[in-house]
Order: C-alpha cells, then structure tokens, then sequence
C-alpha cells in the first residue's frame, strides 16, 4: 500500500526542482531583472521629479521641449500611417497567394531590422545630403530633406519599417484563403471581402503591430540623429531633446522629458499585453480551423 | 497584370495581387532598397587600397573590438540570465509573476535615448549602483556591455519562453523513470531540446547590441581607442565630412549584419524543426 501513496510523491518531486533551488533561481531572475530594467526604469522618474514638480512642469512646456514633442507626433504620424498600408498590401500578396520569389520578398522585409539605426540615417544622407546623389537637385530647386523634417520622416519610417508586416504576416498564412474564397463565390468585390472578412479577423494583429511600430517610431534616436542637425525648435525630436538637455547637464529638464517617453513605454506595455492574449486567440483559432 | 502573369503559381479567384505585390515592391524599393544600395554604390567609387586603409585605421579596429566583444558578452550574459528568467517565469509561481513577465518587454518599448541616460546615472560612481561597486562602469568599455546587456534582455527570455510551455512533461517523467537525476534531465534531455531556441536568442541579441547606438553613447564616455563603438565612429566621420569614410565602415557593418541575419534564419529553421513543427 505503501508504494502507492509513495510513487506519485516521487514522480512529483522527479519532475520539479528542490524547493531552495526554486528559490534560488527566482532570486538570481529577480536580482538580475532589478538590475538591469526595474531600477533604470525607476529612476527615470525618481530624477525627473528630483528638483520638485516646478521644475519638472517647466520642462516639458519649455518651447523647445513642446516643438520636440509636436515633431515627435508627426514624425510617428506620418511613419506608422504609411507602414500599416504597406503592412497590409504586403500581408494580402504574401499571406494569400503562392508564388515565386516570396521568401526572398519576405527576407528583404525584415531587412531594416538588421540595420543599425546609424547607418538607417547614413543612406538617405548619400542620396539626399548635399554631397549626395540628388543634393545638387535638391539644392537648385530649394527643397531640403537632410536637415529638415522629411529627412526624419523617412528615417522614421525605414527603422519601423517591417513591424506591421510581420505581425499579418504570419497570422493571415495561418487563416488561410478559405473564407476569402467564399466571399468571392457569393459575389463580394476586392474591397468587401478585405473589409468585411479579412480585417475582421486580423485586427488585433493589426493593433499590436501598430502599438510596436508607433513607439518605435516616438523613440527613434540613432537615425533620426544623423538626419536632423539638431536645429532646436525645428528639427529636434524628443529624444533628440533629451541628448541636448543632458549634454548642458540639465539633468532634471532631460529625465523629465524622458519619463514622458517612459510613460510611453509603459502605456505600449500595457497596450501590448491585452491585446496580445487576443492575437494569440486569433492564431489559435486560425490553426484549429486548419486541422 | 504583370506579376500574375510571370510570378503567380497558382490561379487565385481572389482580387488585388498585382496591386498589392506592385505596391509592395515600389514601397520597399524606395524607403530600403535603392537608399541600402546607395552605401554599396558610394564605397564601389572607392579604390580598394583606399577602402582597405578607411575599414582597418587603429581606431576603427579597435571600435570593432568593442563592438563585437561588448556584444558577445552582452548576449552571453542575456544567455545565462535569459534562461533562468524564462525557466522560471514558465515553471515557477511567485508573487508578481505576471507583472514581470510583461516587464521583460521594456527594452523593446523603451526609446534608447531614455535607456541611456538612466543606465549612465545608475551606473555612475555616485549612483544607486555604481556607488557599491568597487570600480568604475560608466565612462568605461564595462559601461558598453551594460547598456547592450539591456537593449539584449529580451531576446533570449522570449525565443525560450514558447519552447519551454512546448516541453513535454512525459520526456521528463521518462528520464526521472529511467533514474536520472533532476540535474541530469535538465543536461541530457531538456537542454538538448532547448539550445537551437537558445542559440537563436544569443544570436538575435547579439545582432542587436551589434548596431547599438542611442544607449551606448550617453554611458561609453567615447574616448577613441578605449571605449568608441563603431556606429558612433560612424556619426564622428559624417560630422567631419568624410562620407566615403563614414561610409566605407557602414558597409563593413551592414555585411556582418547580413551575414548574421542569414544565420538566424537558418537557425530558427533548425529550431523549428527540432520541435517538429
């Protein structure tokens, strides 16, 4: 009888670890954790507000912190608008027809991914810069990109280029052509069937890639550095403000401004989270229907 | 017409691929292909000599030393640490567990410039850490490796997680049937299991700490020869004009990338089919 009761206590303790070796591992998670992202994320606001909320106020409505903020919003306003229909167009090709070359299309996508945000802003210095291909053409007709907004715009737009995509992506391959199909058969135009089938189902797939490309788009540093100049109230961007206000030992003015984009940070976070329970719903769903 | 004509394998009854494909490849040409092309074509009108001497000068060695060195530590220690974390956050509760689960994303979320300046005042010698520690990380190579290890963090904890809840009781059940020891089904069967996943994570956040920039600089303190990475090299040759310089390093670096990326893809392919998927 013995053995009974014995055997499934062993085989528990078999296929767990010893309590303090949970412990430990917990701790040495949590240490390591602490370390390297609760105590940064902590003291961005712990600095921000050092110097007294007076302080804090003034600098995130100081002129040049308020242009930098209202470039921000446009630089993410124009890039994410732009990458969700190419998201979209490259999901449908990709996800709902077979045929030659996709994967390469489908490597080159992910592409900007693998570029550092240095050099992302380097290309469109050697094609618009003054020295570059079309500066001298640029210059003659008095239009400025390097420098000036657009230039930040299409930096913007290259580092947050693949996120819509590749969260469609996946997700419509798995749906399959089948309902689309059905559509079709019942006499629904292109428009309809994208409307009414298509984006039903891949919406929260579509939100998150939105959430994960705006707060790249907001926090874009390295490309947008090289592209801007740096000419305050024109061509600052938020964390472009924060470098500036850091170098001239404003610490308090930059974590201020910087926990804004923390802020940002954390609101994404959450966003992320609940609407990641839904794609992950919608995947499900999508393969128990393959099967 | 003209991509269904000459690309579609397979009839489709369903509308809009030749709109959708043309547009998809104008976009990408225009925003990545033609500028990424504009690096290669600007180092070709430089002599080989003359390329050779931009990418191998002192100082731009030793920016690859510390780029690619503070990387591979960085994602070295993502590894060790990546898999505790993921280990415990699939099979352990504790209290908060879900909270930090959701925290592990805030390297991706948190905008570099942000990072940088937090880690810099951590790290410093009157810090909140750095006045523990008995030498010096901000201002020094050390503090590189911090920020990368940060900007890596979740690399490794997310390609692992999903791997992990895929793990089969029944193997582990098996193996402590058969008499191994706890110790020895986590060496023998469940990381033989998990390494293409761990790999595949390693390389990732190597990949990313390797371009790196925005969280490095504010902490690197950027003396030449000592604590420089190669993108800031980058921006100091842009500054003084030297383009064919700058861009002769890029290309160095976007080659290295390539050739990175081409081995996660190979890599999550083998981790795929490791799981039989």
């Amino acid at each position: 009888m013995s053995a009974v009761i014995v055997a499934p206590r062993s085989l528990k303790s078999a296929t767990t670890e010893p309590v303090w070796v949970k412990w430990t591992l917990v701790g040495i998670a949590l240490a390591f954790l602490t370390l390297f992202l609760f105590v940064p994320l902590a003291i961005v606001f712990a600095e921000a507000f050092k110097k007294g909320i007076g302080v804090y106020f003034a600098a995130i409505t100081d002129p040049d912190a308020l242009s930098a903020i209202k470039l921000t919003l446009i630089a993410a306003g124009i890039s994410v608008p732009m990458n969700l229909v190419f998201g979209v167009a490259a999901a449908w090709c990709i996800a709902k027809f077979e045929f030659r070359g996709k994967n390469v299309l489908l490597t080159l996508i992910d592409l900007p991914f693998s570029v550092s945000p240095v050099i992302s802003g380097l290309i469109y210095v050697l094609i618009f810069g003054l020295q570059g291909w079309w500066g001298g053409w640029l210059r003659d007709h008095d239009l400025k990109i390097i420098f000036a907004v657009p230039g930040i715009v299409l930096a913007t737009v290259f580092v947050t280029f693949p996120f819509v995509a590749r969260e469609l992506i996946p997700l419509m391959q798995a749906q399959g052509t089948e309902q689309e199909e059905a559509a079709r058969v019942l006499g629904a135009s292109g428009w309809q069937i994208f409307r009414r089938v298509t984006l039903p189902n891949v919406k929260w797939a579509l939100l998150y890639g939105v959430i994960l490309c705006n707060a790249r788009a907001m926090g874009e540093f390295g490309a947008v550095s090289v592209v801007s100049g740096h000419i305050r109230g024109q061509t600052n961007t938020m964390p472009l403000h924060i470098e500036i206000l850091y170098n001239e030992y404003q610490f308090a003015a930059a974590f201020a401004v910087a926990s804004l984009l923390a802020g940002l940070a954390l609101v994404t976070l959450v966003l992320k989270y609940a609407v990641e329970r839904r794609v992950r719903a919608q995947k499900k769903l999508a393969g128990e229907r393959a099967e | 017409m003209l991509f269904s004509r000459t690309l579609l394998k397979r009839h489709s009854v369903l509308p809009g691929f030749d709109l959708a494909l043309g547009f998809t490849l104008l976009y990408l040409s225009f925003i990545v292909l033609v500028p990424l092309s504009a690096a290669f074509l600007k180092t070709a009108t430089m002599t080989w000599p003359a390329f050779w001497d931009a990418v191998t000068a002192p100082r731009v060695l030793a920016s690859y030393r510390l780029t690619f060195g503070a990387s591979l530590g960085a994602a070295l220690l993502n590894s060790v640490f990546g898999l505790v974390v993921a280990w415990v956050l699939v099979r352990y509760e504790f209290p908060a567990k879900r909270l930090i689960d959701a925290l592990v994303d805030l390297p991706f979320a948190l905008p570099t410039a942000v990072a940088g300046i937090a880690l810099t005042a951590l790290y410093a010698q009157n810090g909140w850490i750095g006045r523990f520690l008995p030498f010096k990380v901000s201002f020094t190579p050390l503090g590189v490796l911090v920020a990368l290890t940060f900007i890596g963090l979740p690399f490794v904890v997310r390609t692992l997680q999903p791997v992990l809840e895929d793990l089969h009781k029944e193997i582990e059940e098996a193996a402590a049937t058969l008499g191994a020891s706890r110790l020895q089904t986590f060496t023998k069967v469940i990381f033989p299991i998990i390494s293409p996943a761990l790999l595949t994570g390693f390389a990732l956040a190597f990949a990313r700490a390797l371009g790196e920039y925005g969280s490095v600089i504010f902490i690197a303190g950027n003396m030449p020869l000592i604590s420089e990475i190669t993108p800031l090299l980058i921006i100091t040759k842009l500054e003084q004009y030297d383009y064919t310089g700058a861009t002769a390093i890029a290309v160095v670096m976007l080659v290295s990338a390539f050739a990175l990326l081409l081995a996660i893809n190979a890599l999550q392919a083998w981790t795929r089919a490791r799981q039989g998927r």
